[in-house]
Order: C-alpha cells, then structure tokens, then sequence
C-alpha cells in the first residue's frame, strides 16, 4: 500500500514540470501557433527562477523571475513568427537551442563566480518551496500524502489549468481565442484583434513553460544548479499537448500518467522485468505515437484541435 | 426608419485608388450606394470589385480618395472600424468557424456582455423573424449546407445591427431555389431601409435584384445605370468595353459512338459515408455530359474514381468496353482519359502554384522522354504554343502559375489536358470564378474537343451555363443520379427541383 502511495506521489512530483509546459504550449498552439521552443522557454525560466531564488531568497520573486524570463524569449518567438511571419519549426527549434546555451551559459558563468565552486539555493527558499504540511488534513491516512503533501509548485499548475480552462470555455474572449486557432481570417472578419491574442497568449504560454523550468532547476536536483537541468522535458510536453487534446484540464491527468511513466523504471523491480532504464525513457514518446493513430483512426471530428495549427496568419495574403 | 433614411447617402466612394506593388487595383473609382436600395456591382475579373469591397470592410487601406459613410467623411481602419459603422461583408468564401455552433459564430467578437444560452437564441430567433432567416442556432457549422453557412454569415452581420450589407458573390454557390430564398431576404431587408451591396458576374441576377448598377472595368468605374433601363447586352458591353455575343454555341454532331459506360458505381469516401451511390451513365463521341448537383454532391469523386483515384467498391467503369477498375492513374491517362479538376482554391489540385507553366506541362510528359535526363524542350514548345492559342496572359512561360489570374491558370489546366489528346475529357468547373470574357474562351475550347469527336463530361455550378453549353444533363443529389434530361428542352427550374433530391426520375428515361 505504502509502495503505490509513494509511486503515485513520486508521479505527480514527476509529472508536475511536464504539466507548467503542456499549459505553456497549449495556449501557444490554442492561437495556432505550434511553439517548438518549450525546452528552451523552460531552460531559460529555469536560469533566471532559479539565480533570482539564489540571490533573493524569496520564492515568489524567483517564480516571477522564471515568469518573466520565459515570457521575453517567447516574445522573440512571437515577434519571429506573428510580426515577421517567419516559419514556426525553425524558429520553435532556434528558440530551443538558444534556451538551453543561454541558460547554460549563464548556469557556468554564475558557478564560477561563485566562492564554493557550486550554487546551491539558500536556506528560507528552500523552506518555501517544501512540501506542504497542514495539520490534520496531511496527516489523513493515503488521502493525507495523495492530495496534501506536495511543492506549492503542484497546487499553482492545477490551479493554472482549471482557470485556463474556464477561460477558454466560458469567457468570451477565450472563445475568440479559440476562434483564432481555428480560423483567423474568420476571427479577424469578427473584428477580434489576432495580433495582440496571439501575442498575449504566445507571452502567457511562454511564461507558464518558464515557471516549469523553475521546478526543474530548483526542485529536482535538491536546490543544486546543473546544467541541462529541464533534460528533454520540454519536448515530452509538446507530445502531451496532443495527449491532453489540447485541453488544459486533460493537461493535469496527461502530465501525472507521463510522470509515473519516468519514474516507472525506479519502482519495476529489476529482477522480475529485466528491461533497460532506455525503454521506460522512450514510454512517453510510445504513449503519444500510439494517442496520435488512435485519435486519427476516430471517425469524429475533433472539436480541440486549431485547425490552422502551424499556419502564420497574414490578412492581405491573396 | 426607412423614410427617413431613403434619400440618404450610405456610402459614397470619392476617387477610390489602390494599388499592389506596380498593379493598379482600383484607379479613381467612384461609387454611391443609398439606403433603401440595392446596388449591384458588376465587373470582370480583375477589375476590382473585391478591392474596392475589401476597402470598404477595413481590410485594406486606399492610398488616395474618401469614403463618406452617412454623409461623414471617415476613415476604416479595420474591420472592427467597419462594423462599428454598420458596415457588414459576406464574403465569397464564408469566414466561419467550423467546430463552433451557429450561436458561437454570431457572437464571436462583439463586445456586449455574454448573453446566456437561451437569451441568446431568442435574440438570434427575433432577427430570423424578423427578416425571413431559418436556422439552428446550436448546428455546427462543418454539418451546415451551403446556404446554412451563408446564412450564419448573414445573421451575423445583422447581430451586429449591420445598415449596410456588401455581399460578394453569394449566389455562386446556391441552387436556384436557395437563390431565390435569398434574393427574399435582400428584398425584406431593403424594405427596413438596410443598403446593400452585391458582387455578382451573373447578368439575370443583377436585373432581377439591383436597382442601380454600377460597373468597373480594369480597376476604373465605368458607368452607374438605373437597373430599370438596362440589359443583358448593354451591361456586358459597359463590362467588357466592346460588343460581344452572348450566345453560347453549341454543335450538334450526328454520329455518336459510346465511349464509356459506368455501370452500377458506387464509391465510398475515407471517412466511411457514401460518396457515389449505385450510379449507372454512359456518355458518347462528340457529346457534353453536363453533371449538375449542390456542392458535395458526389462530383469530385466521380471524377477521381474515373480518373483512378479512387477506391470503388462496386460496380464497373467500361472504358471502350474495357473495365479501368483497378488500372493506375498513368494507365488511365495513357488510355485516353483526362481529367481536369478547378477547385474552390483553383490551384489545389492540378497544377504546382510556385512551378512555371514549363514545369506543370513536364508533369505530364516527362515520363515520355527517355534517358534520365529531363529533356525541357518539348514542354516549353507546348507552353508557348499553348499561350499563342489561348491567348494565356503571363510575363513569361516560366513565371510561377500562382502569379498568373484565375482565368488563366484554368486555361494552362484545361490546355494541358486538351494537349494530351485525350478521348474522354473530365471537366469539374472549368469556369469557376471566371468572368464572362475569359469564360467563353474556354466555352469556345470545349466545343473545339467536341466537335472533334471527343467526349466530355462538364461538371458545372452554373446552371444557365450547363444548359447551353451540354447535350445532356444528368443531375446528382447525394451521391445518386436524380434526373436525366435532355439539355435542350430542361428548364432552370426543373434541373433545380432534381439538385435538392426533391423529385426523383425515373432513370434510364
């Protein structure tokens, strides 16, 4: 019992960093734009949140920090590909690749600036930043550790996702984002503004991705700055988006089954399946080849979907 | 209401002019429309009705001229500036969105504060009322008709309390009947004092609804007419700058062979719904079969399952008493058979839009040279010959196709195929969208392959067309043939009835 109540918890602590990026680039790709780019947005919130956390100790500034970084590099994407209409793999892919060599750049820089040779964050952040512990309700038996013994980190995506989705579903201007991902000549016939939703999301989107960096530099590796801290995360949250069916309140569910998939190969005991650690790490990849011919061999439309997904919108285009 | 607007200008254009790059668009135009009228705007292709129309919406900017909207001089920025001056488009080519209900679509964009559900249906049902509209406010769009569809767009103009209304060709996709319909509810709104404005090729119809026209020629306007003292004759010569006839020709040819015969055809499309439902045809030598249906109807795949595009489930498709099931497109072609398809984009299927027309000549015959080299003289031959002989306007044969005008790009498709000295010639709306000069040269084309004893099968949306221009029309109604009629006898209205699947023939009459 103790052992699947440790594994599910394990999941969800696993699962929440794939959660901030599926949100991220569900409002990227809401507004039609496929951003490439996660792994790098994330790396880069994972920089700024984690050296703001260092040097302020304050744990919602280091979120902000993460917010607002994220926020700028995927405002580079949005300038690229909104304004400049330029092609969103390519740059999404620049954008990767620029992420991850900044961050690490400024993690190596920082390291040796430093006097002990390593970054390790200090101690009243880390005491924020702890699992939560409220008297009497953590200590319910199985409910107490399944719902009440997380990183605060785990509770703002949960709440991220239902607010995004209630944006989307019952406010009016999430149904004119949603619009524009499936038709921005029809949105902009409407009279909605294509350019500043598309900004205002791809921004949003790109901010959420950074706080998910954050909770991989800060989080994972105990405090301690690494390089290549968000480790391909970014990329498995591109592939849930498709999981989740666009929609972030699958978001939630999609992340915790992908995150009990990367720590299955730490509860699968060794003896019994003899299978090595690259088989669980290419589980995700499997899952979301599979959700992919599953959902296409659907007869139904599907309603989520942007239809002009990866298309850049130009209004005289003729 | 209606009183008091009557006399009063909606809109007035003043010097109009616009350009893209060195192309002048729109050259000094201008036009008034009032409120309580219907302004029919006539024109050629290219002669730039849809830019005009598209300035007035906010979704380009004129570089000289006014616009007075009401008597005030303004300027649109955008299409929200537009609306906001009760200026509402419907646009050839609707802009809805597909997975959203009717409901969703009407109010996407506007500002009030989101009504609830029902509010809002009763609000939407009030404007049905009151202007003759029929719609399910919670359908989806992608499961609409055609005239559903318009219909959306047309309620959401009105929800926005649109006075002035551009509609840009709206009839070319409506049978009869829907037409119709929606020439009632232009009269209704007419009556409330609404101004309105419709872009339209087809001459009967701009008599039957306009009280004025005006018409455009080569981005100047021309001439403004009372609809009253005007016809067909005097609006096609203001159109064109010169007289020209309006009759289309049609040989008759005496000694008809069958050349093909489909026998019990039924196809299925890959979502799993039937597409060609248990058809049987045959068409000969020197004949048009005219094919006449509502969009969707099944033509497209009967053009590809004759082609070999298709799957067919059942069924035979004998070409000279051969069965061609089961044969490769490249054999098919080389039988004899060939197929040009212009669909609703024109370059979608056919031609590659960024190659030349050199290259899309090579498509079809580099198979034919040998070695593995790829020989360009042959092609280049054919292109040039073709622009001699069709009189196809292009800077050069190796200019891109996409930069060319509709009109001609259909005539490089429709010139290809005729190239290869095909037998049986597939035609899916080789005029669409072509003004009435551009069309009868390719009119004039088809009665050429005719009178050389090839058959053709004419897949058309006009059924004016249709009916002077085939021998026979067969029509189709969701997959299945409703009527076979001689096309010199049938009326408009008869082929109409046939297209809804309303009334059923008798096949083989």
């Amino acid at each position: 019992m103790d052992f699947i109540i440790n594994f599910l918890v394990a999941a969800v602590a696993a699962g929440t960093p794939l959660l901030f990026g599926t949100l991220g680039e569900i409002m990227n790709e809401r507004v039609g734009h496929l951003n490439l780019g996660v792994e790098g947005m994330m790396s880069i919130g994972a920089c700024a949140g984690f050296l703001a956390g260092y040097h302020t100790d304050n744990f919602i500034i280091a979120l902000a920090a993460s917010f607002i970084a994220a926020a700028l590099s995927a405002l580079i994407y949005a300038l690229l590909t909104v304004t400049l209409m330029a092609n969103q793999n390519v740059t999404g892919l620049t954008l990767t690749i620029f992420g991850i060599g900044l961050s690490n750049f400024i993690g190596i820089w920082a390291l040796e600036r430093s006097e002990t040779g390593t970054l390790k964050l200090p101690e009243m952040i880390t005491a924020q930043m702890r699992n939560i512990s409220i008297p009497g309700l953590s200590d319910i038996p199985v409910i107490g550790p399944l719902l009440f013994s997380y990183s605060p980190f785990v509770y703002i995506g949960i709440i991220i996702a239902i607010v995004l989705a209630f944006y989307l579903n019952k406010i009016k201007s999430g149904l004119n984002l949603q619009a524009i991902g499936h038709n921005p000549g029809a949105a902009d016939a409407a009279g909605i503004k294509v350019t500043q939703y598309k900004y205002a999301s791809i921004l949003l989107g790109g901010g959420i991705c950074g706080i998910g960096g954050a909770y991989c530099a800060m989080i994972i590796n105990g405090g301690v700055w690494v390089s290549n801290n968000v480790g391909g995360l970014g990329w498995i949250a591109v592939a849930l988006v498709i999981f989740a069916n666009w929609k972030p309140v699958n978001a939630i569910g999609g992340s915790f089954v992908f995150g009990a998939l990367r720590i299955l190969k730490y509860y699968v005991p060794k003896s019994i399946f003899p299978l090595p650690n690259a088989f669980y790490d290419m589980m995700p990849f499997l899952i979301t080849a599979l959700i992919l011919v599953i959902t296409s061999m659907r007869k139904k439309r599907n309603l989520s979907l942007p239809a002009n997904l990866g298309n850049n919108y130009f209004r005289e285009e003729r | 209401m209606s009183q008091s607007l009557e006399r009063k200008n909606a809109i007035e254009c003043r010097g109009i002019t616009k350009s893209f790059g060195t192309v002048l668009a729109n050259d000094h135009i201008d036009l008034t429309v009032r409120y309580g009228e219907v302004l029919a705007l006539l024109g050629e292709n290219g002669s730039g009705k849809t830019t005009l129309m598209n300035m007035l919406s906010g979704i380009y900017h004129p570089d000289e001229g006014s616009i007075l909207i009401g008597g005030k001089e303004t300027v649109i920025h955008s299409p929200v500036d537009a609306m906001s001056l009760g200026i509402g488009m419907i646009y050839q080519h609707f802009k809805l969105v597909d997975v959203f209900t009717a409901m969703d679509n009407i109010v996407l964009g506007t500002k009030e504060k989101r009504l609830s559900q029902k509010a809002l249906k009763d609000k939407i049902t009030g404007i049905c009322q009151s202007f003759g509209l029929e719609i399910d406010p919670e359908k989806r769009v992608y499961e609409m008709s055609v005239s559903e569809k318009q219909t959306v767009e047309i309620l959401k103009v009105l929800y926005r309390g649109a006075q002035i209304l551009i509609l840009d060709e709206p009839t070319a996709v409506l049978t009869p009947q829907e037409t119709e319909r929606l020439f009632a509810i232009l009269r209704k709104m007419k009556e409330q004092g609404c101004a309105i404005i419709i872009i339209t090729h087809k001459l009967n119809e701009v008599l039957e609804i306009s009280d004025r026209v005006t018409i455009l020629r080569k981005g100047k306007s021309i001439d403004t007419v009372q609809t009253a003292q005007a016809d067909e004759k005097m609006l096609t010569e203001l159109m064109v700058g010169q007289a020209v006839s309006l009759e289309i020709e049609r040989p008759l040819i005496e000694e008809k062979q069958p050349i093909l015969k489909v026998v019990d055809l039924t196809v299925t499309r890959p979502d799993g719904s039937v597409a060609i439902d248990d058809i049987s045809f045959e068409i000969r030598r020197g004949e048009i079969l005219g094919v006449a249906g509502v969009a969707g109807s099944g033509q497209k795949e009967l053009c590809e399952a004759i082609a070999g595009l298709m799957k067919i489930n059942k069924g035979a498709i004998l070409y000279e008493k051969e069965n061609i099931i089961g044969k490769t497109p490249a054999e098919i072609i080389k039988m004899g058979i060939s197929m040009s398809f212009v669909p609703e984009d024109r370059l979608g299927m056919g031609l590659v839009a960024s190659m030349g027309m050199v290259e899309n000549m090579l498509l079809k015959t580099y198979r034919n040279s040998r070695g593995p080299f790829v020989d360009r003289r042959p092609a280049r031959e054919m292109a040039e010959n073709l622009v001699d002989k069709l009189g196809i306007v292009t800077p050069g044969v190796n200019t891109p196709v996409r930069l060319m005008s509709g009109g001609n790009v259909q005539k490089v498709l429709l010139g290809r195929e005729i190239e290869s000295k095909p037998n049986l010639l597939i035609t899916a709306y080789p005029v669409r969208g072509l003004d009435i000069h551009s069309s009868y040269t390719i009119y004039d084309l088809l009665n050429e392959q005719k009178k050389q004893n090839v058959a053709v099968i004419f897949i058309g949306e006009d059924l004016d067309v249709l009916l002077e221009l085939s021998d026979v029309i067969m029509v189709l109604s969701h997959g299945r043939i409703t009527g076979f009629l001689d096309a010199r006898k049938a009326t408009k209205e008869q082929v109409g009835l046939y297209m809804t699947g309303a009334v059923k023939q008798e096949v083989g009459a």
